[in-house]
């Protein structure tokens, strides 16, 4: 199995993915420039956190034109798996394949801190080996994560089980205290319908070492492998 | 020609930045504001190519696909000859 990180200009744990690719999965994995277009090679690709394009304009909205982007909207229109971390959430918000958009935080700041989030739904490539209801702490670094919809994509998102993570207390409560930036329904992350592109705003790459405060973003890349080793 | 192209919030998305913009304007001893919205403005210069008809269905293309997101976002375009 190949993983490819796409780096944008302002990426900035794009060097994060690769690490616990090549280290904790450890499988092969390029990065890919954000104008390469030819992501043939690949099983799954990470849209990787940080300020691509300064944030200019709005977080994510000037990623979506780069030329890879139509590459990995036909690479995950082949079923191939996509997960975007914190601005790679919102780009794939932007880019219109996941639904919603990120806004400031309801508290204006930035947030850095490290958050709890309750796994909502097991039915995914990224969260199956997780048990349902678990808790995983993971740090957030945003500043436009507050996830807003209208009723009826939200309506959508819950029947459809496509809610992956809700921001909650460390016994698993998802309350209002324990949302960081103000998110519809305490969202940290969802997937697209067909459940093989996910987003979340907490950095799972980032909570792979004890060292660095967690692992427990081990279990997302745990499972993205499993998926992986199990269709090859 | 010159195009302009303000986009705001949609009503029902809550503005964080507004809010904190309108509390500083009270305490600042403002009166009378019931409220602040924070939006966005640009002026996109237009060279001699296009008509204003032809001018105005680009910006409206360009508010719509780049400069707004319809998720969050209202725009309007205005044409100054």
């Amino acid at each position: 199995m190949k993983f490819g990180v796409i780096v944008f200009p302002g990426s900035n744990c794009d060097h994060d993915a690769y690490h616990v690719i090549s280290k904790h999965v450890g499988q092969p994995v390029d990065f890919i420039w954000h104008r390469d277009t030819d992501l043939s090679t690949y099983d799954a690709v990470i849209i990787p956190g940080g300020f691509s394009y300064g944030d200019y304009l709005r977080a994510g909205a000037l990623a979506r034109f780069s030329p890879v982007m139509n590459s990995v909207k036909e690479f995950a229109g082949r079923g191939k798996l996509v997960l975007g971390i914190c601005n790679g959430f919102q780009i794939l918000c932007e880019a219109g394949l996941l639904p919603g958009a990120l806004i400031r935080n309801r508290g204006l700041h930035f947030v850095c801190d490290h958050v709890n989030v309750r796994v909502e739904s097991a039915n995914t490539p990224f969260t199956h080996e997780i048990k349902t209801g678990s808790v995983l702490r993971m740090p957030i670094a945003h500043a436009e994560g507050n996830f807003v919809c209208d009723d009826a994509t939200l309506d959508e998102l819950q029947r459809e089980d496509r809610i992956i993570f809700r921001y909650c207390d460390a016994s698993g409560q998802v309350t209002d205290a324990a949302n960081p930036n103000g998110s519809r329904d305490n969202i940290a992350g969802i997937c697209n319908r067909q459940r093989n592109i996910m987003g979340l705003m907490p950095h799972p790459e980032r909570a792979c070492e004890d060292l660095l405060g967690s692992s427990d973003g081990r279990e997302v890349f745990r499972s993205l492998a499993g998926t992986l080793a199990a269709a090859a | 020609m010159k195009v302009k192209v303000y986009v705001t919030l949609k009503p029902s998305v809550l503005d964080p930045q507004g809010k904190a913009i309108k509390h500083s304007v009270e305490l600042l001893g403002y009166k009378g504001i019931s409220d602040i919205r924070q939006g966005k403005y640009f002026e996109i210069a237009i060279d001699g190519s296009l008509s204003e008809e032809q001018a105005r269905e680009e910006a409206q293309r360009l508010a719509r696909d780049v400069l707004s997101n319809p998720i969050i976002e209202d725009f309007r375009v205005e044409i100054e000859t």
